[in-house]
């Protein structure tokens, strides 16, 4: 027990003493989130906006208008006919188009209902959800106004619909990925760096040839690592509830189990590339080619796996990735409890006891 | 309190050692002499237990390389050959890790290290990365020798290393040897072959010879003459071109040139290298030295 | 006098530590002139000013006749230069090294071919001359290496080390190529850790701690320390060593 601590020890100092690792991997979560919260921008300052009017009457000439003086829209083009929407968009002429229902005005009146089509170009999903939002409180306080002038209730009826990016795969998504993405590159990556750092520095050598049982070179060498993932996991949590005020809808405690399984299946995925390789810069390019670009590709964090094609889906099966940020999804965002994530669960148990068989088979009592 | 018999290994096609026996007693500083490629390092992991040998047995202290290498591993010390240190943690607490490691403390074996770790100890919060070449050398020695182990394996411990500092380290190794230690060490310097009670030439995984450094030098067959003149370079050539020595080298201020035993006599080569203009001319019979023997034993394999 | 090196007074500091310290010397063309020194004398600092690589902090010194001060790019071209630790590149093939050495030194390709042609056949290295550096046994590299450090004829060639464990047969065969090279004309400037190859050289300096103990032939120097060899009056010097560390 003694030679364990001292070992973990031993690998706290090389981590802290390494100043520009050490500060690369505490900073890397906060510069990604913000990268990703706020690239993708929840600004919405004067959005160019086009309407389609059929006819213009009293009504939708007011609407307009209040929604061009408001310092959130610019209303910047009127066009003649839907077909003109599509085009509209791919010019980037306007964001938002409104399309106002045919006799809008008398429907109100006779009918006391009207619709009001908010279509949004939803690449950019955060500013999407924004900016519908917006109008949509725009019409409604237009509503409120005009039932003090007038005796029957009225009813202007929005129906938004988002086009490019219906699922609105964005804020809410990238949270997970990034927590994906992080625990892994940092559990498997700077576990196999680690423990190959010390086969290419010779010093493997003086251990191996001395009782030093290999379990406990293995155990020192994750459990710094394991600390740094736990750090990087609240980092990210506290920024996303705080900063970027996407909320764990469901229990951070469930979110906890399936993030330290995950954090297993990657340190023993990082063992087995260190038995792999030979040098660290190897060990630096395995990870990265195998684990962060699928990671990022096929895990569902950037392009959503449903709309892969069939291989690409099948081979997303074996990407640890996937099946925690699936569950992270469904736990952090949905808000359902554990019975929702028990196949994610499964999955990533039996990934995480498989591969520690194998890394733990695999390593070597010997230099060959 | 090693033994090995027949021991092969070779890395895909390059063969690194090819049928090694031999024998070390306890207490004894047995030297491995070869240069760099002859299978040194090869044979010192597969003693330490790093490595299997393809072919043949070998036991340290009694126990199987193969079988028994946990035991081994408990009672040996290794120093390879790099510095095999932490460069980012300091004097102190590399010493401090390796003795835990060994599952001891420094207290505990202190007197054995004192000599050797007394020299860097005003330096102890200094990380080994910064320290010269002699002081890594003792930091290295200090950390194999913490858990005393009764045999250690020094390979190439003073290569790059400058002849003040190999000097002092092999008084540091008599002082162990002292001790009780068995001290297995090897060096392409032929020079220190005189500090090993027992020495085995080494080249292209062969042992061309285990002997005392005397007797190795007594086995030398040929005559041995140094000879010297106001122009060496000329003089080499001069002496590669008669044809009546067994082979010729530089060495040092002299040639070393090798004569079948009376087949020449000193008198006559002195007169043809007057013939062919030399001045000042010295030629001595001298004791050949083990980096003699080492050339004239390996010839047969020498490319 | 027909000085290819010249120091005078040349100093090199690293914060408060003065590695060199104002060490002065001449180096003649055609000399073999031995660099000794313990492990952190300056050796090593000295050589890097000599080859341009290192600035020095105060003093003079020109090699080939070039200021290292200023015009560092000429003293690189016209030095050749070879350590224990890099010398040539593993993964490429014999010729493909002496090309790329060639190349980088700016000589033409019809110059390379007829020369490595020349080499391979002076070297006894026909047979090898398509097989990857890696596969040579290291007595062939250290050869080869110097081969290429001298193939574009340099006026000075800087040697590091390099017959650290060589066997004695190969390492002396390097020698007769030093000398060899040596007779063409080029001056060779090296460092060794074994006192019998300072014995090999016209002139030997000591370092000891930063400064030039001692500068003079190995004759001299012995008569002057009454030692009966270069190993006798390294210790002697060396031990003076006030450094530490």
């Amino acid at each position: 027990m003694k030679q364990l601590l001292s070992f973990v020890r031993k690998e706290f100092y090389h981590i802290l003493r390494d100043k520009t690792t050490i500060l690369i991997l505490l900073l890397m979560p906060i510069i990604q989130i913000i990268l990703f919260g706020f690239a993708l921008t929840t600004e919405v300052k004067d959005t160019r906006v086009a309407v389609l009017i059929p006819q213009s009457d009293e009504i939708t000439t007011k609407l307009v208008e209040r929604i061009h003086a408001s310092s959130y829209f610019d209303v910047v083009n009127t066009i003649q006919s839907s077909y003109e929407i599509q085009k509209t968009f791919r010019d980037s002429q306007a964001k938002l188009v409104l399309v106002f229902e045919n006799d809008f005005a008398a429907k109100l009146k006779h009918d006391g209902i009207a619709h009001i089509q908010l279509i949004a170009d939803a690449t950019d999903p955060n500013a999407a959800t924004s900016f519908t939002f917006y109008v949509s409180n725009i019409i409604a306080s237009y509503q409120q106004d005009m039932i003090g002038t007038m005796k029957n209730p009225y009813q202007i009826t929005p129906e938004v619909k988002m086009l490019y990016n219906p699922q609105m795969i964005g804020a809410f998504n990238f949270v997970p990925g990034v927590l994906g993405m992080i625990l892994i590159l940092i559990c498997a990556m700077m576990t196999s760096i680690a423990i190959v750092r010390e086969k290419e520095k010779g010093t493997m050598e003086i251990l191996l040839v001395s009782p030093m049982r290999p379990i406990y070179t293995i155990l020192a060498k994750i459990t710094p690592y394991f600390v740094l993932s736990c750090i990087n996991f609240l980092t990210i949590i506290i920024l996303s509830v705080f900063v970027l005020k996407v909320p764990i809808a469901g229990s951070f405690f469930t979110l906890v189990i399936i993030s330290m399984l995950y954090i297993f299946v990657a340190l023993a995925l990082g063992l087995l590339i260190s038995t792999l390789t030979e040098s660290q810069v190897a060990a630096m390019l395995i990870s990265g080619m195998a684990l962060m670009i699928p990671v990022m590709l096929l895990s569902g964090m950037i392009f959503p796996i449903e709309n892969m094609p069939l291989p690409l889906q099948i081979f997303s099966n074996v990407i640890p990735a996937r099946w925690y940020i699936s569950a992270v999804k469904l736990v952090m965002i949905q808000g359902l409890g554990f019975s929702a994530i028990i196949k994610e669960m499964l999955v990533l148990s039996f990934m995480a006891i498989t591969l520690i068989v194998i890394s733990l088979k695999k390593f070597k009592v010997r230099l060959e | 309190m090693v033994k090995c018999i027949d021991l092969h290994k070779s890395y895909g096609q390059t063969i690194a050692l090819q049928g090694v026996s031999f024998e070390v007693n306890a207490g004894e500083i047995f030297g491995i002499i070869g240069p760099d490629g002859a299978g040194k390092t090869t044979l010192f992991r597969i003693l330490t237990t790093l490595i299997l040998a393809n072919q043949g047995s070998a036991t340290v202290n009694g126990f199987d390389v193969v079988k028994d290498y946990r035991e081994i591993r408990k009672c040996v010390g290794y120093m390879p050959g790099r510095f095999s240190l932490y460069q980012d943690l300091t004097v102190e607490e590399n010493l401090e890790f390796f003795a835990t490691v060994f599952n001891t403390t420094v207290e505990e074996n202190y007197e054995l290290i004192k000599d050797i770790y007394q020299q860097i100890e005003p330096f102890k919060k200094r990380r080994a990365g910064k320290l010269s070449g002699g002081m890594k050398q003792k930091l290295a020695l200090s950390c194999a020798l913490i858990h005393k182990p009764t045999v250690l394996f020094l390979d190439e411990p003073t290569t790059g290393v400058d002849p003040v500092s190999r000097k002092e380290f092999w008084g540091m190794l008599k002082k162990l040897k002292a001790q009780g230690i068995t001290i297995l060490v090897s060096t392409p310097y032929m020079d220190e072959a005189s500090l090993c009670d027992r020495i085995a030439l080494i080249q292209k995984g062969k042992f061309l010879s285990i002997d005392t450094p005397l007797n190795i030098v007594n086995q030398y067959k040929n005559q041995l003459w140094a000879v010297r003149s106001m122009n060496m370079s000329k003089l080499l050539n001069d002496l590669r071109s008669n044809k009546s020595f067994e082979n010729c080298f530089a060495f040092g201020d002299s040639h070393h040139v090798s004569i079948e035993n009376k087949k020449l006599e000193i008198k006559t080569l002195e007169e043809y290298l007057l013939k062919c203009g030399h001045t000042d001319i010295e030629i001595t019979e001298i004791q050949p030295t083990i980096e003699d023997c080492f050339m004239e034993i390996s010839k047969d394999t020498t490319l | 006098m027909d000085n290819v090196i010249t120091a005078t007074n040349l100093t090199k500091q690293f914060g408060h530590f003065t590695a060199v310290d104002q060490i002065s010397f001449e180096v003649e063309r055609g000399e073999i002139f031995g660099f000794l020194g313990a492990n952190g004398a300056g050796k090593t600092t000295a050589m890097r000013m000599l080859c341009g690589l290192s600035k020095p902090t105060s003093g003079i010194g020109t090699v080939a006749g070039f200021d290292i001060h200023t015009q560092t790019e000429k003293v690189k071209k016209n030095i050749g230069y070879m350590s224990q630790k890099f010398s040539l590149y593993d993964d490429l093939k014999v010729w493909e090294n002496i090309e790329l050495f060639g190349g980088i030194y700016g000589m033409n390709d019809q110059d390379i071919k007829v020369k490595t042609d020349k080499l391979m056949y002076e070297l006894n290295f026909e047979k090898e001359r398509n097989m990857l550096v890696a596969s040579l046994p290291l007595g062939f590299k250290q050869k080869l290496a110097f081969s290429v450090a001298i193939f574009h004829q340099p006026q000075v060639v800087f040697l590091d080390e390099p017959t650290g464990g060589v066997d004695p047969v190969t390492r002396r065969m390097f020698w007769e190529m030093i000398y060899k090279a040596a007779e063409n004309g080029i001056t060779v400037f090296v460092t060794t850790h074994y006192m019998d190859e300072a014995e090999y050289c016209n002139r030997v300096s000591i370092m000891v701690d930063g400064r030039i103990e001692a500068l003079d032939s190995p004759k001299n120097l012995k008569a002057h320390y009454s030692a009966k060899n270069m190993d006798e009056v390294f210790q002697k010097l060396a031990r003076k060593s006030q450094r530490k560390e």
